[in-house]
């Protein structure tokens, strides 16, 4: 690099407006892309978070998710007596028989209300969950009482403790609140099984069985067993693979916003590569003066070509800094699966903002090349004879 | 060291635009010793500073020779030249051409970011140059915090720095002001007289024009031999020029 670097960065900064318009332009495209990648980022830890390693979550064969699935209560009895299943304190199996189904609850931002996931379990299936409990108890079996997510709280103004949901064949109290740590347990609500298995005229039929194994041997083994047993007909798989699968629910999300970005960055490279073949021509006398100092097409060349990159690195900073105060927004999103919300945190990861400045020198390469390659190429008198 | 600094045979420029040629430089034959200072003279558009071009290898004769310093230019390949140039030729423009986003100092290092030299070393060169034109105290200043005439005695700066053999100046005083010219001149005489430069200017002012030691006449892209003035010269053959200049290359220096 023969041309200091300063020379490039002090030209940037002496067409401050357009350097300042371009660079926004960069960053705008930047700030989507990350947005929607602080987004699958933050799913992603939601639904990892989700799920004992050693959970085994059993569906009707055929079923890709709880809600669609009917499964019968005979079948969880034959399941019972599968062996690698652990036991729980009780000294009886760590199984939980489930019924999951949509309620429609009224949300601050939303007249027509917002779905969520509500799930029947047994004492087992508490157990087997870890979660904490912030707020108030559990719910009694044979009543018609609710313990919300905390992510539920904090987004339905009206499901606090000693508020009262209509489903069902009644009013159901809220108890409580669970805490699962990052889990997507905390956009659910949970009733007792058999409460709401009567209210939803479901006593034969559920959703689903979620067993714990012994250890990790002891799971493969039962997953291979479950599936292989004709007479029972079910699907199993862990419990966090069956929330991996869950993240498809953004898919549609990722891929426009993806798309829009990828627009977004044609134009912002369209946009860089203009100011740069306006800074090219407006400084042809310069290049024909560093030229005749001695300056190779080469030097001319570099010396552009990092201008625009400076100039997108700068964009791509602006980037980051604008979807920055995403990085604590809690949000929720709609699965395609479930039906209903989940919530989960944005983040903006450091390797989130390296991508983006990355995506950002790429639009500085794309709009860089041209314009620098059509300084190097210039003659030294048209050049010079250029005002 | 050679003695003869440019020596050009029957060199010749033809431009050729569209249907055009313009015959800018017409079988020239120049001889500069080391030491020189000669002013060239002419009326706007005869040539004068295609023949300075051609002295500092920006661009290519269509015919003839031309040795500067002993080296065939013609024949060196692109980067040799752009090294060839930095090392040997300093050339001041008329108006002055410093890059505006740099000050005074970087200005004058900037040639010499093409040496084998220490940042230090640089400064030092640096310095020194402003030292000699007399801007010293000028060295953070941006060209647009100078004078006309501090700007181009930066640009002489940046013509020395470097230590060249040959300074090729093309009207250099054509943008300033009595005194400031005065001064530039003035510089120029003691870069030849002082330091040995040997310096070429072009020039439309018969005032300038005396700060040299000799005069060369083009008239019509013909250089007049040693010694002649256009008053007493008449062509030996008719002017063939196919088209009259383009008036924008010929108003410009
Ligand atoms: N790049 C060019 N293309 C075409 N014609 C040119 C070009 N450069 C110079 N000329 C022509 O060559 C002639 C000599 O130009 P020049 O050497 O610049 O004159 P001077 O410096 O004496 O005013 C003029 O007629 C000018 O129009
Ligand atoms: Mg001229």
């Amino acid at each position: 690099m023969k041309i200091p670097l300063s020379y490039s960065i002090r030209n940037l900064a002496v067409r401050r407006t357009t350097t300042l318009m371009t660079a926004l332009g960069i960053a705008a495209t930047v700030a989507v892309l990350l947005a929607v990648m602080a987004l699958a980022e933050g799913l992603r830890s939601a639904f990892a978070a989700t799920g004992h390693p050693l959970h085994v979550l059993v569906t009707r064969k055929g079923s890709d998710s709880e809600l669609s699935s009917n499964f019968e209560r005979r079948v969880f009895q034959d399941l019972l007596y599968k062996p690698g299943i652990a036991s729980g304190s009780n000294g009886q199996p760590l199984a939980s028989l489930e019924m999951v189904t949509v309620i429609n609850l009224p949300a601050a931002d939303n007249p027509d209300g917002v779905n969520v996931t509500l799930r029947g379990v047994g004492p087992a299936g508490i157990e087997m969950r870890d979660l904490a409990m912030p707020q108030g108890r559990w719910f009694e079996s044979g009543k018609r009482e609710a313990v919300v997510g905390k992510s539920i709280l904090a987004r339905f103004p009206t499901a606090q403790v000693g508020d009262t949901l209509r489903f069902g064949k009644g009013e159901w109290q809220i108890v409580g609140v669970m805490d699962g740590g990052r889990s997507a347990v905390n956009s659910e609500v949970f009733v007792d099984l058999n409460q709401a298995a009567s209210d939803f005229d479901r006593s034969s039929v559920l959703s689903s069985a979620l067993l714990r194994a012994s250890d990790e041997l002891a799971r493969n083994a039962l997953i291979n067993d479950l599936e292989t047993d004709q007479r029972l007909n079910v699907a199993a798989r862990t419990e966090r693979d069956y929330y991996a699968s869950q993240m498809v629910a953004s898919a549609p999300i990722q891929f426009l916003g993806t798309f829009v970005a990828i627009i977004m960055a044609i134009g912002s490279s369209f946009a860089c590569m203009n100011t740069m073949y306006a800074a090219v021509a407006r400084r042809s006398k310069e290049i024909g003066t560093l030229r005749v100092l001695g300056f190779s097409q080469w030097s001319i060349l570099t010396a552009f070509f990092l201008e625009s990159l400076a100039l997108a690195a700068i964009g791509g900073l602006l980037g980051i800094v604008l979807v920055l105060p995403l990085s604590n927004v809690s949000t929720a999103i709609g699965s395609f699966v479930s039906f209903s919300e989940v919530s989960f945190n944005l983040s903006v990861t450091p390797s989130v903002m390296i991508t983006g400045l990355i995506f950002a020198l790429v639009m500085g390469v794309l709009g860089g090349l041209l314009p620098a390659r059509m300084a190097a190429r210039k003659e030294i008198l048209n050049a010079l004879r250029d005002i | 060291m050679q003695d003869v600094v440019i020596e050009t045979r029957k060199l010749t420029k033809i431009y050729k635009r569209d249907e055009f040629e313009v015959v800018a430089l017409k079988e020239a034959d120049f001889t500069l010793r080391r030491g020189d200072f000669v002013a060239l003279m002419g009326p706007s558009g005869s040539g004068k500073s295609t023949l300075l071009h051609l002295a500092a290898a920006m661009d290519k004769p269509t015919s003839g020779s031309i040795r500067v310093l002993g080296e065939d230019i013609a024949a060196l390949r692109d980067r040799e030249i752009a090294a060839w140039r930095n090392r040997h030729v300093g050339f001041v423009f008329q108006s002055f051409n410093l890059i505006p986003v740099l000050t005074a100092h970087e200005n004058v290092e900037l040639p010499l970011k093409l040496m084998r030299m220490t940042r230090q070393q640089r400064e030092e060169h640096s310095r020194t140059a402003l030292e000699l034109v007399g801007l010293g105290d000028r060295v953070g200043h941006f060209p647009r915090q100078l004078s006309g005439g501090q700007e181009q005695r930066v640009a002489i700066a940046r013509a020395i720095v470097t230590d060249p053999d040959l300074i090729l100046a093309d009207e250099p005083t054509g943008n300033l002001d009595a005194n400031s010219a005065q001064e530039v001149l003035t510089l120029l005489r003691r870069l030849n007289e002082e330091f040995g430069k040997t310096v070429v200017i072009v020039t439309h002012d018969p005032h300038a024009a005396r700060f040299a030691r000799g005069i060369r006449y083009i008239e019509k892209g013909e250089l007049l031999p040693e010694g002649a003035t256009p008053e007493d010269w008449t062509p030996a053959t008719p002017f063939a020029v196919t088209t009259p200049g383009n008036p924008k290359s010929s108003a410009q220096a």
